[in-house]
């Protein structure tokens, strides 16, 4: 037994997958303990927040101020309300208004600014130009302005006797607050989703459902494929045939149809994970029952086997101490392969709308589902879809090294 | 000749006991779902109609008309006789338009859009993967790992990137439909050149993936071979190696050419998500139309045509095979 674990980790691939597998499973079961947040309430009011820190606006004007005297404070502010693009559009509208070319230097911020501020007329219209290019300039405009200025901001409250606004503090341009002394940040690692939902906290928990789902589906997949083939190789005769007759349908019928109509047949309401995870393990045992059937005939009158039978041991005995541990290396490796093509099954059957009811748990196929049906992709949110497909991906590699590297250990035809 | 008569009968008998049972599935299994398609048809026609005589009269009048107010039984028995007819009946979701014609104007699509990219796939997979077996070292190193990789990406994950990289940051194709929204199909260049750029990414997303399985299985197919004992005696007597690569290669390709049959058979059930990823008008975008709308004619009609083609597909292997391979009949007879 020893010998045989060290032989199985000697190989690279196995190694990697193993470890590959090892940390995603870790990372599902650490990472609720760190952030107890329940993964599909819904934080954020609109769609696709981008990744980042999020640091509470009001909390931060009562914080601690210091003052930073920083050299690029001012061009980085306005660097960010005025980039290239936004250059090129100003000079746009200026050359349309009829200010020659040559004159406008978009390098020049203050000069550029100051020709803006001169000839820029919300009310006009320029000739051929389409609303929504007007309703940008008027955007552009208002977020232009006081950009040059020096002064402060001032804060002011209602007060809440005469109704009047009070100054209550301002804020000079050189203020800042330690984002430790702020008492609500928010990290969001990965943005929200489309419903406001922390992605990297859902995606964990999307992982862990969608592994148990792949366990659950791979489970039953290889227990009714072991338990069949046994059955259907050791004894034979009828039981044989009814057995063959059976694999042999479901083996031609494309599993991927099977799996749409009975979802579909099972309704909306009434797939849960679970469900969908037997479902996909009662549609994928075909492959197992004809490779341990095979195996298991080429076994049967293997002398050690009759022997068995001659000293007047049980059926159950024979099976399991003399046949089964010739085939556990392969039922082994078929049990690995059921679980990545049950998390890929759940997720084809999710994009295509028959996935678990979206209500109680996020798993991979669903978290794809709803970024693509909110047009992610198109929408240039990677945050919402990339970590997705990319788990996917990672689990379905590490289980196919796991499975190579296997292969390489019992199978020595491959080895290089 | 008796052997290859009572072998292609047991076949041939086995191919109509599957597609009895699933065609009895593709009827039954949709037709189970709870809810009434048709009443949300009718919710749809009778929007705003406030008389209920006169949405009940509607109600009636469909469900006459799509035979559901039948017992499921006799409902199956017209389906029958139907079918045997070349009639699916009508579609709910695309009502006035019947389920054939629906599938007609969609399984060209697939078909043109499936079987090149498999041979190409096919091809190019089979080159590499004998490639690296042969050469191994630096190229098998790099080789197998991205392969093992790119085959592993779910099918969706590589539509949705390709779709993201050239479609949405570089530009330089369409991310959805067979053709221009803007154009009625015709036989004109500009309809023609418009197919052409919305049939890319479809086209390469599944390309990618049937690289990399075919890659995956020809390498490990030709290891097996080159260890063979054959490939040792042969170079004892000194035949020369090109030669013996020739026979190498010859015999690894057996079980890729099965490959290659499948997945021409399976190959609209392959990709279905590649199509509906990127709206192209295919049998996978139609199937998933049927579904959200709760058409079960249209879903029991897809999914019949794809087991239809996978069951024949199947059939001609094994006749095949019984030519090529005179082992495979006798193995069936132990």
């Amino acid at each position: 037994m020893k010998h045989m674990i060290r032989q199985v980790f000697r190989p690279g691939k196995f190694l990697f997958g193993f470890i590959l597998f090892l940390a995603l499973l870790l990372m599902t079961i650490v990472y609720p303990l760190i952030i107890k947040d329940a993964p599909l309430a819904i934080i954020g009011r609109g769609t696709f927040f981008p990744p980042g820190i999020y640091m509470n606006v009001f909390d931060s004007i009562g914080s601690p101020q210091y003052t930073l005297m920083l050299d690029d404070a001012a061009a980085n502010r306005i660097g960010s309300k005025l980039g290239n693009a936004e250059r090129l559009a100003m000079k746009e509208w200026l050359v349309a208004d009829g200010i020659p070319g040559n004159e406008i230097d978009i390098a020049n911020t203050e000069k550029l600014i100051e020709q803006w501020e001169n000839n820029y007329d919300p009310a006009q219209s320029i000739a051929g130009m389409t609303y929504a290019k007007q309703l940008y300039y008027q955007r552009l405009n208002t977020s232009l302005q006081g950009i040059l200025s020096i002064e402060g901001a001032i804060i002011a409250g209602n007060n809440p006797e005469s109704g009047v606004l009070e100054e209550s503090n301002s804020v000079a341009q050189t203020d800042y607050v330690n984002i430790r002394e702020v008492p609500n940040v928010r990290v969001l690692p990965l943005g929200t989703d489309n419903f406001g939902r922390d992605v990297l906290t859902e995606l964990v928990s999307a992982l862990a459902t969608s592994l148990k789902i792949g366990f659950v589906a791979g489970t039953v997949a290889t227990l009714i494929g072991l338990t069949l083939g046994l059955l259907s190789g050791y004894i034979g005769g009828l039981i044989d045939d009814i057995i063959m007759f059976f694999t042999n349908i479901f083996t031609v019928i494309p599993t991927f149809v099977l799996l749409i109509l009975i979802s579909f047949s099972i309704g909306q309401e009434h797939r849960g994970a679970f469900t969908i995870a037997v479902v996909i393990g009662f549609t994928s045992w075909v492959w197992t029952t004809r490779a341990v059937r095979a195996q298991v005939i080429s076994l049967r009158n293997r002398d050690h086997v009759n022997l068995s039978k001659l000293s007047g041991h049980s059926i159950a005995h024979i099976i399991v101490a003399d046949i089964l541990p010739y085939i556990a290396s392969y039922v082994v490796m078929a049990f690995i392969l059921q679980i990545s093509s049950g998390i890929l099954m759940e997720a084809g059957l999710s994009i295509l709308g028959l996935g678990p009811k979206t209500t109680e748990v996020p798993t991979l196929g669903l978290m794809m589902n709803w970024a693509m049906i909110y047009q992610a992709p198109t929408l240039g949110k990677w945050w919402a879809y990339l970590p997705v497909v990319v788990t996917i991906a990672l689990i379905t590699f590490s289980m196919n090294l796991m499975n190579t590297g296997l292969d390489q250990v019992f199978n020595p035809a491959l080895r290089d | 000749m008796k052997g290859y008569r009572r072998y292609f009968l047991n076949k041939a008998l086995w191919f109509l006991v599957t597609l009895v049972c699933a065609f009895i599935l593709n009827f039954f299994l949709p037709r189970l779902m709870p809810g009434d398609p048709v009443a949300a048809i009718v919710a749809r026609m009778a929007q705003g109609m406030s008389n209920a005589t006169g949405v009940q009269a509607i109600y009636q009048q469909y469900t006459e008309l799509f035979g559901t107010n039948k017992p499921l039984l006799q409902q199956f028995f017209i389906y029958v006789n139907n079918v045997l007819h070349g009639n699916f009946g009508f579609s709910f979701s695309f009502y006035p338009r019947t389920v054939a014609s629906v599938i007609k104007s969609s399984i060209w699509w697939t078909i043109c859009l499936q079987f090149p990219a498999i041979i190409v796939g096919w091809l190019i997979g089979n080159t590499l993967g004998a490639l690296a077996a042969y050469r191994k070292k630096g190229f098998d190193k790099v080789l197998m790992p991205v392969s093992i990789f790119v085959s592993n990406f779910p099918a969706f994950g590589m539509a949705v990137i390709l779709m993201v990289v050239f479609g949405v940051g570089l530009k330089w194709f369409p991310t959805s439909g067979g053709y221009g929204f803007d154009l009625i199909p015709n036989l004109s260049w500009k309809f023609i050149w418009s197919v052409i750029v919305h049939y890319q990414l479809p086209f390469w997303s599944i390309v990618l993936i049937a690289i990399g399985m075919q890659a995956i299985g020809m390498r490990s197919m030709a290891i097996y071979e080159l260890n063979a004992d054959y490939v040792k005696y042969s170079r004892f007597m000194g035949i020369k190696d090109r030669k013996i690569i020739r026979y190498v290669f010859r015999n690894a390709m057996l079980p890729q050419v099965t490959g290659l049959a499948l997945s021409i058979g399976t190959m609209v059930g392959g990709a279905l998500v590649a199509e509906i990823i990127f709206s192209y008008p295919g049998l996978g975008y139609t199937m998933l139309n049927a579904i959200m709308g709760g058409d079960y004619p249209l879903i029991s009609a897809t999914t019949l045509i794809v087991t239809l083609m996978v069951l024949t597909t199947m059939f001609l292997i094994d006749i095949i095979y019984a030519f090529i391979d005179p082992r495979i009949k006798a193995a069936q007879f132990d």
